[in-house]
C-alpha cells in the first residue's frame, strides 16, 4: 500500500461491539451473498479509483462468527495526501454499509439471537419486521 | 396456436429471508415477459413462508442490484436481499 509518492495512509477497523445499546452481545454471526460481495467490491473499488486515482485501497470483510472486540472489517487507503486517504477510507466503509450484501445476527449472553437492521437497531421480532 | 415462453429462475434467499421461507434457494417458473416482481409473486404462491417477505424487497439479478420492474430471462439468478447490514 505505502509508496514514496503516497504520504498519507488511513486504516479503518470495524469491530464487533457490545455497548449499552447491544445488551449483552457476545458475538456477531456474519453471512453474505458471497458471489455478489466479490462483484460489488470490484465495482465499489472501481468507483473509488475513479474518485481518487492516485490512491491505493484495500478492503477485507470477515464472515462467520466473530466475537466482541474482534475486527469484522479492515480498510486501508493510502494516498499522496492525508485528505484523500481519509476521504477514500470513509467512502469505502459508507459504501460497504450501503451496497455490500452482508448480514449480521447478534448473539447474546442469554442465548437469544437478533438480526440487525441497517439503522443499527435490532429487529424487534422475526416476523414483524418489514 | 400461440405458445407462451417460460423462464426458469434460480431464486436465492439470505439471512432472515432464508429463515422466513425455510430455504436458501428455489427454482421458479414464470411466463415471459416477466419482471423481478413477478418472480417474487411466484415465490409467494409456491412457498407459504415467502408471504412473510416484505412487499418490495431489495433484489439483485445476476449479482447486480436492480429495481423490481427489471426484466428477467431464462437462467437468471434473482436474489432477495434483506436490508444490508455489513461492516
Amino acid at each position: 500500500m505505502s509508496a514514496p509518492e503516497r504520504g498519507g495512509t488511513c486504516v479503518f477497523l470495524g469491530s464487533v461491539r457490545n455497548g449499552p445499546e447491544e445488551q449483552g452481545v457476545t458475538a456477531i454471526e456474519y453471512s453474505a451473498y458471497e458471489e455478489m460481495v466479490e462483484a460489488e467490491f470490484g465495482r465499489l473499488l472501481a468507483d473509488a479509483r475513479g474518485r481518487w486515482p492516485d490512491a491505493r485501497i484495500a478492503v477485507r470483510h470477515r464472515l462467520g462468527r466473530i466475537p466482541v472486540g474482534e475486527a469484522s472489517i479492515a480498510i486501508v487507503a493510502a494516498a499522496p495526501h492525508r485528505a484523500e486517504a481519509f476521504e477514500a477510507c470513509r467512502f469505502v466503509i459508507e459504501e460497504v454499509k450501503r451496497r455490500i450484501p452482508v448480514w449480521k445476527k447478534e448473539l447474546r449472553v442469554d442465548g437469544t439471537e437478533t438480526w440487525v437492521d441497517p439503522s443499527g437497531h435490532p429487529t424487534p421480532h422475526p416476523l414483524t419486521h418489514d | 396456436m400461440t405458445t407462451t415462453a417460460t423462464a426458469t429462475i434460480r431464486v436465492r434467499l439470505f439471512a432472515r429471508y432464508a429463515e422466513l421461507v425455510g430455504r436458501a434457494e428455489a427454482a421458479v417458473s414464470v411466463s415471459l415477459p416477466a419482471t423481478v416482481d413477478d418472480v417474487v409473486r411466484r415465490l409467494r404462491d409456491e412457498f407459504p413462508g415467502a408471504r412473510e417477505l416484505p412487499e418490495r424487497p431489495l433484489a439483485a439479478v445476476n449479482l447486480r442490484q436492480v429495481k423490481l420492474d427489471a426484466r428477467v430471462k431464462d437462467g437468471d439468478e434473482v436474489a432477495l436481499l434483506p436490508p444490508i447490514a455489513g461492516g
